[in-house]
C-alpha cells in the first residue's frame, strides 16, 4: 500500500494494492553434511491480481520459497529471518491457529505430483468439502454437534463443492464427487486439487510445478484454467516452475533463483527480451525456438551445486561463462535495481 | 454387490477347511505304532475282542481312504469324532473349553491393540523422541521374548513377590458367578455381579498380557513404520496447507492410510496369538482349550488333538477372511 | 566328462564372480556394519553364542546332566547362599545351572540354523521351479503352500509333534514342513519377476539351458533376500523350539535344552526363582542379538523387505 503513493504521472486507483511482502526470507535446512540455506534473502512484493512465476533448477529454493509463506517448512527445516507480510500482517510471527485460518482460506496452494497429492481413501469430494468445513465457509448453526447435523450446511456444502467441481471443469461433478482419486486421469485429479485450493475462494494461489506432472496437452488446459481463475476472481498466482516457456506465457512477473538466491527480477517482457544476469541468459539459451531456424541448444555447463558445500562468492560464479576473480571472493552480492522493479544480482552491473 | 463379493470370499473358505481336514487327517499317519494299542496305554489284559471291537468303533479296520472318507463327512456335520480317552464326543469337550481360550485371546487381543496403537502412532508423530527411543526398544524385546518366559516372569513378580496377582485359574471359588455366556468377565457384567468382575479381571490379567505382548510389539513396530511413511506423502502436505489442525492431520489423513498395512499384520498376528493361547494357558493353569490339548497330546487323545487343530486352524482363517473384508473397507483401490 | 565340467564350470562362474565381488565388498559390508551399531553388536553376541556352543565342554564348569544330591537348589553366587562353585546356582537335581545354559546354546543354535537351512533351501528349490516353470507344477506347490499357510505356525508344529513323538529329528520336520513356505513365497515372487527381465532374456537368447539360468543367473541375485530372510526368521525359529520343549513336546531329557529347563524351574518359581527365569534369559538375549543383527543386515543387503 505504500507504493500507492510513489507514483509519478499515473492516477493513484490503478495500481493494484499489495497483497503480500516478503523481506529477507531465509530458510535453512541443518543436514549432517552442513547447514543448506535453501532460500537465502528472498525479498518481493505480489500485488492483487498479479501473476509471478518464480524460476530455477530443482533444489533452488523455489518450492521451500512458498511452504515458508505458509510455515509449512517440513522438519528438519526452519525458516531463520524475515518477513512475510500478507495485506500488512507478518505471517510468520502469527499464532498457530491465527496461521491455521490462513492457510487453505486466504492463502491456498497447489502441488506438483496429483497422483501423490490427493488422499488415497477419501472421496474427492469429501476432501473438497473438508476445506468448507474447516474454514466454516457455509454459513451454519452454531455449536459442533448441531453443526454435525444440520442438514441445510451439509447440503449447502454438498452444493459448494460440486460448483467448484464444474468451474475446474471436471464433467458430471456430481456422480465424480462420489469417486476415489485412483478413478480420475492425471489431469483431471490436478482439477480436483485446484478445486480444493479455490473452494474457499482463497487471495492468493501458490502453485508448485502445477504441470510437470501432466501430459503436455493438459497442461495446456490446466495452465488455462489457472489463467481463467486469475481473470475471473482476480486471485493472485505465485508460478513456480522450472519450464521457462511457462512463465513466459502465464506470467506478469519472473523471479529467477539459484541456490537460494534471487538472481533476477522484472517483467517477464523485460527479462526475455533482455537477459541481464548469465544464468538466465542460460536459461534461455536452453530454450528450444521454434521460429529461428534450427538453432542449436546451448546447456549450461556443470551441474546444479551441491547446496551443503557451496563455494565461496556467488554460488553460480562456477557455471558462470562470464564469471570475473571477484566473482569467486566471499564478498556481499547486493541486488541492483535497474530500473523500476527490474533486479539483478550479479557483480557485471 | 459387496455383499456378494464377501459371499464368495467366505464360499472360499470352504476348500481351504477341506485341505486342513484332509491334512489333519494324515497327522494320524505319522504317528508311530497302532492307535490302538496307544489307545490301550500297552496293558496286556485287553482281549483279541474288545481290540477288535475298538478298532471298529474307531473305524480303524476299514482302508485309509475309507476312513478319509468317513472323517471328511462326519466332520462337515461337525462331528470331530470321540475322545479316545474320555469316550465323550470330541465337539463337545472342546466347546466346553472355548469360552475359556475367545476370554483369555479377547483379552490379549485388546491388550495389544491398546497399547500397540497410542505407542505406534505417537512414535512416529515424534520420531527419535524418547519416547519413540524407549518403546520402539521395548517392542524390539517384544519380538524377541518367549512367551511362556515373559509369562513366568510376570507370575514370579506380580504374583510369588508382590502377591497383587493370583497365580492360576479363572476366579476365585467364592466369587459365586452364574455363567451365561462363559466369558466369565462378560457374565459379572451381566449378572451384575461386581466381586466376580474383580476376580475374574484379576485373573484375567497376567495372562492376557504374556500372550499378548509379542502382538502388541509387532502391532506398534508396524503401525509406527507405516505412519513413518505415510506422514511423508504430499496429501499430509496437502492436508494441512487446508488449514486442518495437526491432530486432525494425524488422525484422520495418516492413520486411515497406515491402518492398511497393519491391518494385515495384525491378521498374521491372530495366528501367534492362538499359538501362544496353549503356552499361556499352560503357565497359568488357565482352563481353556490349548490346556485340554496339552493334556490330549500326552494321554496320546489323537482325535481330541486333531479336532482342536482344525478349530485352531478354523479360526485363524476366518480371521484373516474378516481383516479381508476389513481391508477392502480400509482401502478403496481394492475391490475384493 | 570333458562337457560335464564346462557345463559345471559354466553354472559355477556366476557364483565366483559374484564372490570376488562379495570378498572386494566385504570390507565395505563390515564398514557399514560397523556404522550400525545395534547390529554390530548383535553380530558379536551371536558370534559369542556360537563359540560357547562350540566350546561347551571345555568351558562349562561342572557335568550339565550329572547333578549332585548334596547341591540341590543353591541360588547363583550374588544371592545369599550362593557359592563361587555354582555361579548361576543348580536345580532340584543338584545339576550347574551355568553348564546346562551352555550346553542348552547348543540345541538352540543347532535347531535355528538347521531348521532355517533346510527350510530355506527347500523353499528357494520348490520357489525358483514353480516361478520360473510355472504351470500344473506351480498351481500344486501354491495351493499346498497356502493349506500350509491357514495353520498358525506354532500348532501346526504343535499338531505334527503330538503325533510324531518328541526328539531333535522331528523337531526339525515339524519346524520345517511349514517353515519352507516363506521362503518359497520370497523365491517364487523374485524369479517370476527376473525371468522376464533383460539379462535372463539375453541368457536365454544366448542358448543357456533353463536349470543353468535358474541357478546361474536369478539365484545369485535373490541370495541377499534369502540370507535376510532366514536370519530374520532364525529367532522365531528357535523361539517355537523352546516353546515345543517347555510344554515337553521338543527336545527331551537329560539332554539341556533352555525350554525345557525353564519348564522344569515353574514348580520351584517361589523358593528358587533362578531355575525357571535364567534360561529364558539366554533364549531372550540370543533371539535378540539375532534379530538385531538381522534388520541391520536387512537394513544392508536388502532394504526392500522392510514392509514384513
Amino acid at each position: 500500500m505504500m507504493f500507492s503513493w510513489k507514483l509519478e504521472d499515473q492516477p493513484v486507483d490503478t495500481t493494484p494494492p499489495l497483497l503480500l511482502e516478503l523481506r529477507n526470507l531465509t530458510t535453512v535446512f541443518p543436514t549432517r553434511r552442513g547447514l543448506v540455506r535453501a532460500v537465502d534473502g528472498m525479498s518481493f512484493m505480489l500485488r492483487e491480481g498479479e501473476k509471478l512465476g518464480i524460476v530455477g533448477e530443482s533444489g533452488s529454493g523455489k518450492t521451500v520459497t512458498l511452504l515458508s509463506i505458509l510455515r509449512l517448512v517440513p522438519h528438519p527445516g526452519e525458516i531463520v529471518d524475515g518477513e512475510a507480510l500478507f495485506l500488512g500482517e507478518d505471517l510468520l510471527h502469527k499464532p498457530r491457529t491465527e496461521m491455521r485460518k490462513i492457510r487453505g482460506k486466504e492463502i491456498a496452494m497447489i502441488f506438483q505430483d496429483p497422483l501423490t497429492t490427493l488422499n488415497p481413501v477419501f472421496p474427492v469430494g469429501e476432501q473438497i468439502r473438508e476445506s468448507l468445513g474447516i474454514h466454516n465457509i457455509v454459513s451454519s448453526s452454531n455449536g459442533w454437534l448441531s453443526r454435525l447435523f444440520d442438514r441445510r450446511r451439509i447440503a449447502a456444502e454438498q452444493e459448494r463443492v460440486i460448483q467448484v467441481m464444474r468451474d475446474v471443469g471436471i464433467p458430471s461433478p456430481v456422480e465424480r464427487a462420489k469417486n476415489y482419486p485412483h478413478q480420475f486421469s492425471g489431469g483431471m485429479q490436478q482439477r480436483v486439487i485446484i478445486a480444493i485450493a479455490l473452494s474457499c475462494e482463497p487471495h492468493l494461489l501458490l502453485a508448485d510445478e502445477p504441470t510437470t506432472a501432466l501430459d503436455v496437452t493438459i497442461q495446456a488446459q490446466i495452465m488455462d484454467l489457472l489463467n481463467k481463475i486469475n481473470r475471473e476472481h482476480g486471485t493472485s498466482v505465485i508460478l513456480v516452475t522450472h519450464n521457462l516457456g511457462v512463465v513466459a506465457e502465464f506470467c506478469d512477473n519472473i523471479i529467477v533463483m539459484y541456490a537460494g538466491w534471487m538472481m533476477e527480477k522484472g517483467t517477464v517482457e523485460e527479462v526475455i527480451a533482455d537477459p541481464k544476469h548469465p544464468y538466465t541468459q542460460g536459461l534461455l539459451r536452453c530454450l528450444p525456438r521454434i521460429s529461428e531456424k534450427r538453432e542449436k541448444i546451448h546447456p549450461i555447463p556443470g551441474l546444479v551445486p551441491d547446496l551443503a558445500r557451496l563455494p565461496p562468492g556467488c554460488p553460480f560464479s562456477p557455471r558462470c561463462d562470464q564469471a570475473m576473480p571477484e566473482c569467486k571472493e566471499d564478498r556481499p552480492f547486493p541486488l541492483i535495481e535497474l530500473g523500476e522493479g527490474r533486479l539483478v544480482r550479479c557483480l557485471l552491473y | 454387490m459387496r455383499a456378494i463379493k464377501v459371499l464368495e470370499r467366505v464360499l472360499a473358505v470352504i476348500p481351504i477347511m477341506f485341505g486342513v481336514a484332509i491334512v489333519v487327517f494324515l497327522f494320524m499317519r505319522l504317528t508311530p505304532g497302532d492307535p490302538v494299542d496307544i489307545m490301550m496305554g500297552g496293558g496286556g489284559y485287553v482281549s483279541e475282542g474288545e481290540i477288535e471291537n475298538l478298532r471298529r468303533e474307531f473305524n480303524l479296520d476299514k482302508p485309509l481312504h475309507v476312513q478319509l472318507y468317513i472323517f471328511l463327512s462326519h466332520a462337515i456335520r461337525g462331528d470331530l469324532g470321540n475322545s479316545y480317552v474320555k469316550r465323550a464326543p470330541v465337539t463337545e469337550l472342546i466347546a466346553e473349553r472355548l469360552p475359556a481360550t475367545i476370554e483369555l485371546a479377547l483379552g490379549a487381543l485388546i491388550f495389544g491393540l491398546v497399547v500397540a496403537t497410542p505407542i505406534g502412532i505417537i512414535s512416529a508423530v515424534k520420531q527419535y523422541s524418547a519416547l519413540d527411543r524407549v518403546s520402539m526398544a521395548g517392542a524390539f524385546l517384544g519380538i524377541s521374548m518367549p512367551a511362556f518366559w515373559l509369562g513366568i516372569l510376570l507370575m514370579l513378580i506380580f504374583s510369588v513377590r508382590l502377591r497383587w496377582l493370583p497365580v492360576a485359574g479363572r476366579i476365585d471359588y467364592d466369587a459365586g458367578l452364574q455363567t451365561v455366556t462363559g466369558l466369565y468377565v462378560l457374565d459379572s457384567i451381566l449378572t451384575g455381579n461386581k466381586a466376580a468382575l474383580i476376580s475374574s479381571l484379576r485373573h484375567l490379567v497376567l495372562p492376557s498380557v504374556s500372550l499378548g505382548a509379542a502382538m502388541a510389539a509387532t502391532v506398534a513396530r508396524i503401525l509406527r513404520s507405516s505412519m513413518l511413511e505415510v506422514l511423508r506423502q504430499d496429501y499430509v502436505m496437502l492436508a494441512r496447507a487446508k488449514g486442518l489442525v495437526e491432530f486432525l492431520v494425524v488422525a484422520k489423513h495418516a492413520l486411515r492410510n497406515a491402518l492398511i498395512p497393519t491391518v494385515t499384520v495384525v491378521g498374521l498376528q491372530v495366528g501367534v496369538l492362538l499359538g501362544g493361547n496353549m503356552i499361556v494357558e499352560t503357565v497359568f493353569g488357565w482352563p481353556g482349550l490349548g490346556r485340554l490339548v496339552v493334556q490330549a497330546i500326552f494321554a496320546r487323545d489323537f482325535p481330541l488333538v486333531q479336532g482342536a487343530v482344525m478349530v485352531y486352524a478354523f479360526t485363524f482363517v476366518t480371521a484373516n477372511l474378516i481383516v479381508d473384508v476389513l481391508y477392502t473397507y480400509l482401502n478403496p483401490k481394492i475391490t475384493l | 566328462m570333458e562337457a560335464q565340467t564346462t557345463a559345471l564350470n559354466q553354472i559355477l562362474y556366476p557364483f565366483k564372480l559374484r564372490f570376488q565381488l562379495w570378498g572386494r565388498n566385504g570390507l565395505n559390508f563390515l564398514r557399514e556394519l560397523w556404522g550400525q551399531p545395534s547390529a554390530l553388536l548383535g553380530a558379536v553376541l551371536v558370534a559369542l553364542f556360537v563359540l560357547v556352543a562350540l566350546f561347551a565342554p571345555q568351558i562349562s564348569p561342572h557335568d550339565p546332566t550329572r547333578g549332585k544330591l548334596r547341591k540341590q537348589l543353591i541360588p547363583p553366587v550374588w544371592e545369599e547362599g550362593g557359592s563361587p562353585e555354582f555361579l548361576l546356582g543348580t536345580d532340584v537335581q543338584g545339576r550347574d545351572l551355568l553348564s546346562r545354559i551352555i550346553y542348552g546354546a547348543r540345541i538352540s543354535l543347532l535347531v535355528g540354523i538347521l531348521s532355517v537351512s533346510i527350510s530355506a533351501l527347500i523353499g528357494t528349490a520348490l520357489g525358483a521351479l514353480s516361478g520360473y516353470y510355472r504351470g500344473t507344477l506351480d498351481t500344486l506347490i501354491s495351493r499346498f503352500a497356502d493349506l500350509l499357510l491357514a495353520f498358525p505356525f506354532l500348532i501346526f508344529a504343535i499338531g505334527m509333534m503330538a503325533f510324531l513323538g518328541p526328539g531333535f529329528t522331528n523337531l526339525l520336520l515339524a519346524l520345517t514342513l511349514k517353515g519352507w513356505v516363506v521362503f518359497f513365497r520370497l523365491a517364487r515372487g523374485a524369479i517370476m519377476a527376473e525371468r522376464t527381465t533383460e539379462y535372463v532374456e539375453a541368457a536365454r537368447v544366448v542358448g543357456q539351458s533353463n536349470p543353468v539360468i535358474i541357478v546361474s543367473e536369478i539365484l545369485p541375485n535373490i541370495f541377499h533376500s534369502i540370507l535376510v530372510l532366514g536370519t530374520l526368521r532364525m529367532g522365531s525359529m528357535i523361539i517355537a523350539e523352546a516353546s515345543l520343549s517347555f510344554l515337553g513336546l521338543g527336545i527331551q531329557p537329560p539332554t539341556p535344552a533352555w525350554g525345557s529347563m525353564v519348564a522344569d524351574g515353574r514348580d520351584y518359581l517361589v523358593t528358587s526363582w533362578w531355575i525357571a527365569t535364567l534360561p529364558g534369559m539366554a533364549i531372550l538375549i540370543l533371539v535378540l542379538s539375532i534379530n538385531l543383527f538381522g534388520e541391520g543386515l536387512r537394513d544392508i543387503l536388502d532394504p526392500r523387505l522392510k514392509i514384513e
